[in-house]
């Protein structure tokens, strides 16, 4: 597993520098969550990614695209080689992930906010259709800024939308400009069930996201850390939009834990 | 229109099980018996507008066709991006039905004007915007619409024509034929407009539909190159379009509609109509100049 992942981290770090673009410390704080989704939580058939019975993941925070790229193409929805086009003039594979142009990809997210009202939309459509697949949506901390996270939070209690898991990949990145202090008693007080975990851990975070409720929908809160696998990334802010020169690639790639 | 709203939307709600109706907390009472029928498909989702507009939209994304309905201020002004993102940029189907217009709700102040929408509207690409007239042309509008995959703004007023017309989604309708000038009437302005011109050379057309525009229509009837353009929100929306369809011919364009400031009067709405000049006998005027221009 642990391999796996330094194989993500290298294709993530390799596919910002070629292009120029990405943002890489969002993409390597998810990387672990969106890992054990694909490869142990999510019902999907790659050669059938409009499935009505699969299960949706919806990656509200869009910035974090090249970590969701790199998984859906080692669980085979486009080839690997695809990706090198990355932020290409002509490439299917932006900044921000387009659901017209990528299999696999249920939304198209960039501006925050958006995506969790959306997998609220998709949770509520599968129970009036009585399909019993899950929703997972991903948030960040800075998103969780936005009005939007939290009407969202409001409906998927009342409605009681028990399919729906969000995940809040809590890297602190907010910390500067509005600090969210325990999100987790934020989502209980809004009627959620919650945890805490450690988002790196891998065990822990199978579990959480495993985890059922009767009627409430479920928040994960992931204590994650930015640029996570990469020591000169991890927590350092002028890396947030930034791809390595191919002088520093190299020394970044040996480091990579 | 809003009694011929309720009739249509549960006709649809009855005869199309993908449909999913959203009300921000407004025509609960009308409703009350869509909600009785359709438990699972009728929610008073409450006053959050932007979550409301990206919830349809996952609706959407699994097939479903939701049908949202709100003030038209908070539908469109508060939830563009929403708008812009889960429906236009994503390519989704779905269906918003606003009330209050310019100034339907005039006393309550600007808060709740919206003579904005259609403006704004037509700057999202792929947003189809519907502008009926009567009661009877929003049920005939909105059954050729509602799921046709794009999303799709209905614009109902207080303010209705007499007649309704044999109105096609994507068309205008050719209401009279003259050699003078061409007066293009939007929506529930056709009535003072057929008022104003009964007895002069000019063709009356009428829109319905605001985008996709109809440009042929237009262009086979239009021998003056002389157009009054009378729209029922800020004025000169569709100028660029009127242009376009007559072009390269050059076109002596008149645009009459709300002025572009905030109706900070209150009152009621025919009071701001005379201020504007949506009045048959200033429509009159405006025609008459345009001829002897």
């Amino acid at each position: 597993m642990r391999s796996d992942i330094k194989h993500l981290r290298r294709k993530i770090i390799k596919l910002a520098a070629d292009s120029g673009e990405g943002h890489i410390p969002s993409a390597l704080s998810v990387l672990d969550i969106l890992w054990v989704l694909y490869d142990r939580v999510l019902k999907f058939d790659p050669k059938n990614p409009d499935d009505p019975n699969r299960d949706r993941f919806i990656l509200s925070k869009g910035h974090a695209s090249l970590g969701l790229y790199a998984v859906l193409a080692e669980k085979g929805f486009f080839p690997v080689k695809d990706l090198e086009s990355f932020g290409k003039f002509d490439s299917a594979f932006g900044g921000h992930p387009d659901r017209n142009k990528v299999p696999g990809i249920e939304t198209s997210t960039g501006s925050l906010g958006h995506g969790l009202p959306m997998a609220v939309g998709a949770a509520l459509g599968l129970r009036i259709q009585n399909i019993g697949s899950r929703v997972y949506a991903l948030i960040g901390d800075g998103e969780a800024n936005e009005g939007t996270i939290w009407e969202s939070a409001l409906l998927a209690s009342h409605h009681q939308l028990s399919n729906l898991v969000c995940v809040v990949d809590y890297n602190h990145s907010t910390d500067r400009a509005l600090g969210l202090g325990c999100m987790s008693e934020k989502f209980r007080a809004f009627g959620w069930d919650s945890t805490i975990i450690d988002g790196h851990d891998h065990q822990a975070i199978f579990g959480a996201l495993k985890r059922s409720s009767n009627s409430r929908p479920i928040a994960v809160i992931a204590e994650t850390i930015k640029g996570r696998g990469c020591p000169i990334m991890e927590n350092n802010a002028e890396w947030h939009h930034k791809s390595p020169s191919m002088a520093e690639l190299e020394s970044i790639l040996e480091s990579l834990i | 229109m809003r009694k011929q709203l309720v009739n249509t939307v549960e006709s649809v709600l009855k005869d199309d099980e993908r449909t999913v109706l959203l009300l921000g907390d407004i025509g609960v009472f009308g409703f009350r018996h869509a909600f009785r029928s359709f438990p699972n498909r009728v929610y008073n989702i409450g006053i959050l507008e932007q979550a409301t507009v990206s919830l349809a939209a996952g609706l959407s994304l699994n097939g479903l066709i939701p049908i949202v309905h709100t003030i038209a201020p908070f539908l469109v002004e508060r939830s563009l991006e929403q708008l812009k993102i889960g429906f236009c940029y994503q390519k989704l189907g779905g269906n918003f039905i606003s009330v209050g217009a310019s100034y339907d709700y005039a006393a309550l102040g600007c808060t709740h004007h919206c003579p904005a929408d259609v403006g704004l509207l037509k700057n999202l690409p792929g947003m189809e915007i519907v502008v009926p007239g009567t009661s009877g042309e929003f049920d005939i509008l909105f059954k050729q619409a509602y799921s046709d995959g794009n999303p799709t703004y209905f614009r109902l007023s207080e303010r209705e024509n007499p007649v309704s017309y044999d109105v096609e989604f994507g068309k205008a309708n050719v209401i009279k034929k003259g050699k003078l000038a061409t007066v293009a009437a939007v929506g529930p302005l056709l009535k003072p407009v057929l008022e104003a011109s009964k007895d002069l050379d000019v063709t009356v057309l009428y829109y319905t539909t605001i985008s996709p525009f109809d440009p042929k229509t237009l262009k086979d009837n239009c021998p003056s190159l002389k157009v009054l353009l009378c729209e029922p929100y800020y004025q000169g929306a569709l100028s660029l379009e009127i242009t376009k369809a007559l072009a390269p011919a050059p076109v002596l364009l008149e645009c009459l509609g709300v002025p572009h400031r905030f109706l900070t009067d209150y009152g009621q709405a025919h009071e701001h109509d005379e201020v504007i000049g949506f009045t048959p006998q200033s429509i009159r005027e405006r025609i008459e100049r345009l001829i002897y221009a």
